[in-house]
């Protein structure tokens, strides 16, 4: 570099680049929380969900899933579970696991009973409400 | 320093020790040394999930893959941390020229911040995660089950106050002492890292937000504060090994991380194409994205640069090929694997892929794991009484650098196959296979990243082994 390229120009750059930046990412964040409502209007946010969202997080399903592409890679996306499997598919499974097949990847027994599965379903079928812009590209995630 | 100042100190280091300038620096061995134990851990938990890739049933019901995950990336970021404490507390005193503000506070410090993470990890191994989180005040604020945030609520009060404790103690060592762009630059990281850590406090029900928010602790740590924290340390090794003019190195400094605020902000973008946000980030992420290999690059650039440029030989050649190392691996992770699903219309296919973990495991291993170890190996020496180790200890320190590197590239390369082969089965295929049925197909690449796991733990156990090896010291 330059001589005539100063610390201090290059510091200048760093403060004013910086605050500037952060500065249109907030106008862009607020710009984005008043438009998720309706970028979301399909999907229904319900008191079951929410209690789903909270069964969700306790029990570290992302440990494991993706949820929308976000979680760990070990086992099948579930943001849109719902749609390719349906609410009774996912209740039947959680009940008959762990598979116990030799070798297979094995998914621990919650032990959820069927009101925290329905609150379980109701968040699966909210998170496939989400308006992803058509992510996932086919329906196995 | 007054008589219980000294008495606070570890006993070893109660003598003198006339390679570090500053008595109260001899804090942060203790920090290295928790670092590299936590270390060790994390890579064993890595062994276990990558066998359990392809050997499903490992160890269940004992410890589920999920479980196993939580400690494997906890125990990363614990062990970075206490990398980053440990660096800040020898090079602000350093920097500054004056002692740190309270070498006590910062024992204490430790002991605290090393307990409480001990006993997170008990917890997960001990409890069902649902018990931990009913135990520990999930239900008065539920910030569990989020990736990188699992820790119970006291645990995230616990990492707070560990952080004010540190950032309290360097702060008031940094305001009555030289003001360096080093060590301000670092000072800013560690702040901005406290800061947007107080977002793991934000989880709103609606996902979308969540996720958003989730978000300004993940990216902006590792693709934002962090990089300032990294290049401070890179620089700091950079003047004491190279010897080149500080006003060069810092002008360097102050360009690359303006380079990582300025496409890094707006570069968070590229986590919002999918999970229920506007359109326009689509275009906003990929192109300011786009660009955030650009610090990463300059990162190399410098360090070779000033390495070419060195107006001394510096005995410590070990802690000279981490620093390049770094350079190296941290745009080849960051920058370079980053770049290939970044860009939306790519991201589409990629999104949630194994692609992800490839770039995860070069990058963190390339850009934090590697400053810290390059931060460890120019101090440890000095905190042990020596200019550098001995010729023995340096040549296998380098060995451990060569094969914990390589085994790197090979788990990286192992994860990219694997999801060439996930995303053209399961995404770009006419008649998609399901996950279940796609992973079959990966087996084979999941076994060659168990086995590049396997060549990392022996270049791991060769590097701690180097801390124990004598010989002729070099003049």
């Amino acid at each position: 570099m330059s001589a005539s390229f100063t610390k201090s120009t290059a510091r200048n750059i760093f403060y004013g680049g910086s605050v500037f930046f952060f500065l249109i990412f907030l106008g862009l964040t607020v710009d984005t929380t008043m438009a998720v409502p309706s970028h979301n209007a399909k999907a229904q946010l319900t008191d079951a969900a929410v209690r789903g969202k909270k069964i969700w997080e306790t029990r570290n399903c992302a440990g494991c899933h993706t949820l929308i592409g976000e979680g760990a890679f070990f086992a099948p996306e579930l943001g849109n579970v719902y749609v390719r499997r349906g609410p009774e598919f996912i209740k039947g499974w959680m009940k008959a696991m762990p598979t116990n097949v030799p070798g297979r990847r094995q998914m621990p027994q919650f032990n959820l009973n069927d009101a925290q599965l329905d609150d379980l379903v109701a968040f699966l079928k909210y998170s496939s409400q989400i308006n992803t812009n058509n992510w996932p590209p086919n329906i196995e995630g | 320093m007054s008589n219980a100042t000294v008495a606070a100190l570890p006993a070893s280091k109660a003598t003198v020790n006339d390679q570090i300038k500053y008595r109260s620096q001899a804090v942060a061995k203790p920090y290295f040394v928790a670092a590299i134990g936590l270390f060790i851990g994390q890579i064993l938990f890595g062994l276990i999930i990558g066998l359990q890739y392809f050997k499903g049933d490992f160890l269940f019901p004992a410890i589920p893959f999920g479980t196993a995950r939580m400690v494997h990336t906890n125990l990363l970021i614990v062990w970075l941390l206490f990398g980053f404490m440990g660096a800040g507390y020898f090079l602000i005193p350093e920097e500054c020229e004056r002692e740190l503000y309270s070498p006590k506070l910062a024992i204490i410090t430790f002991w605290v911040f090393l307990v409480a993470g001990a006993l997170t990890i008990v917890g997960y191994l001990g409890l069902p995660y649902n018990v931990l989180a009913h135990l520990t005040g999930n239900d008065l604020l539920p910030t569990m089950g989020r990736g990188y945030l699992e820790q119970p609520l006291i645990t995230k009060v616990g990492i707070v106050l560990v952080a004010l404790s540190f950032l309290f103690n360097l702060s008031m060592t940094l305001l009555s002492g030289r003001k360096t762009s080093i060590s301000i630059v670092m000072m800013l990281g560690l702040w901005g890292l406290a800061i947007f850590f107080l977002f793991s406090f934000v989880n709103p029900n609606n996902l979308v937000l969540d996720k958003y928010f989730w978000w300004w602790v993940v990216h902006l740590w590792v693709e934002g504060v962090w990089e300032l924290i990294m290049g401070a340390m890179l620089a700091f090794v950079l003047v004491k090994v190279t010897g080149v003019d500080r006003e060069i190195i810092e002008k360097w400094l102050y360009l690359i991380i303006a380079m990582t605020l300025i496409t890094g902000i707006i570069g968070t973008g590229h986590h919002y194409f999918w999970i229920g946000t506007p359109g326009y980030w689509q275009l906003l992420g990929s192109v300011f994205s786009a660009l955030e290999p650009v610090p990463f690059f300059m990162m190399t650039v410098f360090a070779f640069n000033m390495v070419k440029r060195r107006r001394r030989e510096h005995p410590n050649q070990a802690a000279t090929l981490w620093a390049l190392g770094t350079g190296v691996m941290s745009f080849l992770g960051a920058g370079v694997w980053g770049f290939l699903g970044t860009l939306s219309v790519v991201n589409y296919y990629t999104h949630g892929t194994q692609l992800t973990a490839a770039h995860g495991h070069m990058a963190f291993y390339g850009a934090y794991a590697m400053v810290v170890l390059t931060m460890i190996s120019y101090t440890m020496p000095l905190l042990r009484g020596r200019e550098a180790n001995s010729a023995a200890a340096q040549k296998l320190e380098k060995t451990a650098f060569w094969v914990m590197t390589l085994a790197i590239v090979g788990i990286t390369l192992s994860l990219t196959a694997a999801a060439v082969t996930q995303v053209s089965l399961q995404r770009l295929s006419a008649s998609p296979l399901p996950f279940m049925e796609t992973q079959q197909h990966i087996m084979p690449m999941y076994w060659a990243r168990f086995g590049f796991g396997l060549c990392f733990f022996t270049g791991l156990m060769m590097y701690v082994t180097s801390f124990f090896v004598t010989g002729k010291r070099e003049s």
